[in-house]
């Protein structure tokens, strides 16, 4: 395997709050080969949104990263001073987010926001900036793009905002573009259309894709890999398609069996009972130990450490579930 | 302040909850123990200045601009210095301090009457009654406030009745804005509807269930309308045209030292002024701690 | 945008018609002005002869709609004091009170928003606590107390500034200013700055408020994550989300200024047309007072209508639905 874009080892993001330090991302790892796309899953409060937000260097006080390491090309980023990810951020590293209504300045033309985004990383004229960003609107299907240029965000819908924001994501050519949940506030037939152009620019320009999203089906149809995240760590992580079809994780397992599509017609939905602990007061053990089925007295003595499996597979459970159980 | 007056008394717990609420916010509480010392001085004044300002016996011209501390005819210490007709300034300061606290307090309990029943009217008739009095509140308020009672004042003349009467000109658009508001609110709710479907009047409905509701903002209101009547009351004066000069309001006191303080005479309009700052600060503080207290969501 | 202008013209001219009847009522009917107009000794006679000259005797609405011809040609009567046309003298001191109002809108804006998207965006920063302090000050101090405080500290102490009067005026285009010259500057300073007070801490506080708001927005994080510049953010995201409600309440607050200008120019015996009203107050000088407040109530009128025009220049979201209705 070619040297991977991006490479996070044993990253610790924390919130130093008044109630105490809040562990949001806890020893995370993983990697992005060139091209790849990775789909970071997890609840909402999982660490997956401010595993995305380290990576771009975009954590704000309370907040720090406390430990580790991320190399975007075999660059450190961490330790990094904010001038000299300035001039990473929106180069070799994009992000494009949730809502589509907030992300684009409401009283800013699009023009604006679009050439900035050009002048922020290269030296030219208004005239070549605009034609980038005329390019860059139209391979994202917007149509008359030179004329949508000067309109306001308002004017235009959800999934165009969206467009719009990832053509701003697109225009330098990142190696990696971090996607937060996009397609979560659009409506469902916009969402897959955003999908699968996403899907489509990525492989065109070979930009590695870091997908966060709650959606399991959203993985399903559009990562590479898998890395399921759980109170602030990968609970499992391994190419998509042996992850969804069997699970080690019992957290894995519990997703997959409360995603409605996947059940066979009859059978009932499964549950995963109690809800996801609080940061700031985890169990000495496994963080998902007080919710699973398949817990053992030693889950509750020390965090289950991160197991290799076949395939590139890796997981940290000490009672995993076997293939016959997942199936 | 004015409105507290009014408030029904809550049930104990509930006040000293409130009262608990209030002083987790230490400015505040200094704001209060500093209101509390400046009214209760102005109260004091006849047996606690060294003079009567007002007692031209007791006043001596030859003690006329002396600088603070200096010792009057009489052997006491001025210890704010003496203005330009030989008044000890303490002595002065506090007497003053209970004519501009009485304008203040007086036009802010008049104008919050006026207020609460245009308000309430409003809010509870609504239509035609409705349009005509929050158009004129409109009106009202979008005229500066100074402006205003300039131009009353100088067409009713000098006096307190007159100015107190111009001051509940200004004030009232604000407390009847508010009382309206926050009796639309309460007349949607369910106890309005349910007084009303038991066949209670709509004297009783308004004024035992709608008007309690709307005392909260009310008392905000009336703190920041205080502090805002005292420090108008306070430039009316200044620019003679507010109080005459046998009323002596610290703004009348500060204007009487405007003419020596080119020649650095400065205690005369300094000290005065720092009174009436430190009582407005005082009832701010207050009013600000109380609208975090009463209600968070509160429009200024 | 046409059948906007036109509501919001057809609402100015209803305030206009509002306030000249209200101060019709307010000076002609409550209280009689011909015992202002004539001597002390005079004769039963003569004050009726006066009474007749200006009108006096004629039932309310005739006198109503003569008074009425008077605001439509422009015409207030002559002032008592001064003998000459009270809309004449008012209009010749009408710059002065207009550069002082502006001088202290621009104060207010160059020292208010640094101080407020500092505090904003540092809210935690000792000196944001300072800043916050000193405009709670602001709102509480008594604005003519700070300007005796000014000239005590800035002329009586220092000798630093002048205390009162304009500087020079030149003519330019017919418009006599004061601002193109270091003397006339130096008249203005404390003045201006006395006048501005207010609106300082007003203005600390709308930006504060907008700046923490609008750092929190997504649209910001948007901006870093293209790898903007902090200068370019907070100077054109942030600063031109904020600057909307700031544009707005600083033009509305543009009459108070010119209201609160009679006291500054008392204070600081600028010849402006507040010192002008304070005069006429003092004197019972009615033309010139119903003159005064006719003025203001147009300049007030214009001012709102020039901000909602700004405001849909600077909104586009406005725009967009004032054109639609």
């Amino acid at each position: 395997m070619a040297e991977p874009v991006l490479a996070v080892d044993n990253l610790a993001t924390h919130f130093f709050t008044r109630d105490g330090v809040v562990k949001s991302v806890d020893g995370v790892s993983f990697t992005v080969a060139p091209g790849e796309v990775l789909g970071l899953v997890g609840e909402s409060g999982s660490g997956k949104s401010v595993t995305g937000f380290s990576i771009m260097g975009l954590i704000d006080p309370p907040g720090r990263i406390v430990s580790g390491s991320i190399r975007l090309k075999g660059e450190e980023l961490v330790g990094r001073t904010e001038a000299e990810m300035r001039a990473v951020r929106g180069r070799s590293l994009a992000m494009i987010f949730q809502d589509p209504m907030m992300t684009l300045n409401p009283v800013l033309r699009i023009d604006t926001q679009m050439m900035e985004a050009v002048h922020a990383h290269e030296n030219v004229s208004e005239k070549a900036a605009r034609d980038r960003a005329v390019q860059a609107l139209a391979q994202v299907g917007i149509p008359s793009p030179e004329e949508r240029l000067s309109a306001y965000p308002h004017q235009f819908s959800g999934g165009m905002r969206q467009r719009v924001a990832i053509a701003i994501a697109l225009i330098h050519r990142p190696a990696l573009i971090i996607a937060d949940e996009p397609t979560t506030a659009l409506d469902v037939t916009i969402q897959s259309q955003i999908l699968a152009e996403v899907q489509k620019l990525c492989a065109e320009s070979g930009t590695a894709l870091v997908w966060i999203t709650h959606d399991l089906a959203v993985v399903a149809g559009l990562a590479d890999r898998v890395a399921v995240m759980y109170a602030g760590r990968i609970v499992e992580q391994g190419p998509v398609d042996d992850v969804l079809d069997r699970p080690l994780h019992p957290y894995t397992h519990g997703l997959i069996g409360s995603v409605p599509g996947d059940s066979l017609p009859g059978k009932r939905l499964m549950q995963i009972p109690g809800s996801t602990p609080s940061l700031g007061r985890l169990p000495p053990g496994c963080a998902f130990e007080p919710r699973c089925s398949r817990a053992v007295e030693a889950c509750r003595a020390a965090a289950p450490p991160l197991m290799q499996g076949a395939g590139g597979r890796a997981y940290r459970c000490i009672n995993p579930v076997s293939a016959e159980e997942a199936a | 302040m004015s409105a507290a007056i009014s408030t029904p008394t809550p049930a104990r717990g509930e006040f000293a909850r409130f009262a608990a609420r209030f002083a987790e916010d230490r400015v505040a509480v200094i704001g209060l123990v500093l209101l509390l010392a400046i009214v209760t001085m102005a109260l004091l004044a006849p047996f606690i200045t060294p003079q009567n300002p007002y007692d031209l016996g007791k006043v001596d011209i030859m003690d006329s601009r002396q600088p603070p501390g200096a010792k009057a005819g009489d052997g006491f210490a001025m210890w704010l210095g003496s203005d330009g007709m030989g008044r000890d300034l303490l002595s002065s300061i506090l007497y003053g301090l209970r004519i501009s606290l009485t304008v203040g307090v007086l036009s802010g309990v008049i104008a919050a009457t006026i207020g609460l029943v245009l308000g309430l009217v409003a809010a509870y008739a609504g239509g035609r009654v409705e349009t005509l009095i929050m158009r004129i509140v409109d009106l009202q308020l979008s005229l500066p406030s100074v402006l205003v009672a300039l131009i009353l004042v100088a067409l009713l003349g000098k006096g307190i009745d007159k100015i107190i009467l111009a001051l509940v000109v200004v004030q009232w658009a604000y407390y009847a804005r508010t009382v309206r508001g926050s009796a639309l609110v309460e007349r949607r709710k369910e106890y309005v509807e349910a007084a009303r479907s038991l066949g209670l009047s709509h004297a009783r409905t308004v004024f035992r269930h709608i008007l309690p509701n709307c005392l909260a903002p009310v008392i905000v209101i009336a703190t920041v309308q205080t502090a805002h009547a005292i420090s108008l009351e306070a430039t009316l004066s200044f620019l003679g045209v507010g109080l005459p000069q046998t009323e002596p309001s610290l703004g009348v006191l500060i204007a009487n030292g405007f003419q020596y303080m080119l020649s650095g005479k400065y205690w005369i309009s300094f000290f005065p002024g720092l009174a009436l700052l430190l009582t407005i600060v005082a009832i701010n503080l207050v009013g600000d701690r109380l609208r975090d207290v009463l209600n968070p969501r509160l429009e200024k | 945008m046409l059948a906007f202008v036109i509501r919001r013209l057809a609402q100015a001219f209803f305030v206009v018609v509002a306030m000249v009847v209200l101060v019709f009522f307010g000076t002609y009917v409550i209280g009689d002005p011909v015992w202002m107009m004539v001597p002390g000794d005079a004769t039963q006679e003569q004050v009726e002869e006066v009474r007749r000259t200006f009108g006096f005797d004629q039932p309310v609405y005739m006198q109503f709609l003569t008074f009425l011809g008077d605001v439509l040609r422009g015409e207030f009567g002559r002032s008592y004091v001064h003998g000459s046309s009270a809309i004449g003298l008012i209009l010749d001191r009408m710059p002065a009170t207009l550069e002082l109002a502006f001088a202290a809108l621009i104060l207010a804006i160059v020292i208010g928003i640094p101080l407020g998207l500092f505090a904003g965006l540092k809210p935690d920063h000792p000196v944001s606590r300072g800043i916050m302090a000193v405009s709670i000050l602001g709102f509480s101090l008594p604005t003519f107390w700070v300007g005796l405080m000014l000239i005590m500290l800035f002329s009586v102490m220092l000798g630093w500034l002048p205390a009162t009067g304009r500087g020079p005026v030149i003519s330019i285009l017919g418009i006599e200013t004061s601002l193109f010259s270091l003397e006339g500057w130096r008249h203005l300073f404390l003045p201006a700055l006395n006048l501005a007070l207010l609106k300082i801490s007003l203005v600390i506080r709308l930006t504060r408020s907008g700046a923490r708001e609008a750092s929190l927005q997504d649209y910001v994080k948007f901006a870093r994550a293209k790898g903007l510049s902090p200068r370019r953010i907070i100077g054109v995201h942030i600063l031109k989300n904020i600057m909307i409600p700031i544009v707005t309440v600083l033009g509305l607050e543009f009459g108070s200024l010119v209201a609160f200008s009679v006291v500054t120019e008392t204070i600081f015996a600028w010849p402006g047309m507040g010192k002008l009203l304070l005069e006429a107050i003092q004197r019972l000088d009615r033309p010139l007072i119903v003159g005064y407040v006719m003025v203001v109530v147009l300049l007030f009128v214009t001012i709102n209508l020039i901000v909602d025009i700004l405001y849909s220049a600077l909104d586009p979201r406005v725009r967009l639905t004032g054109s639609q209705s």
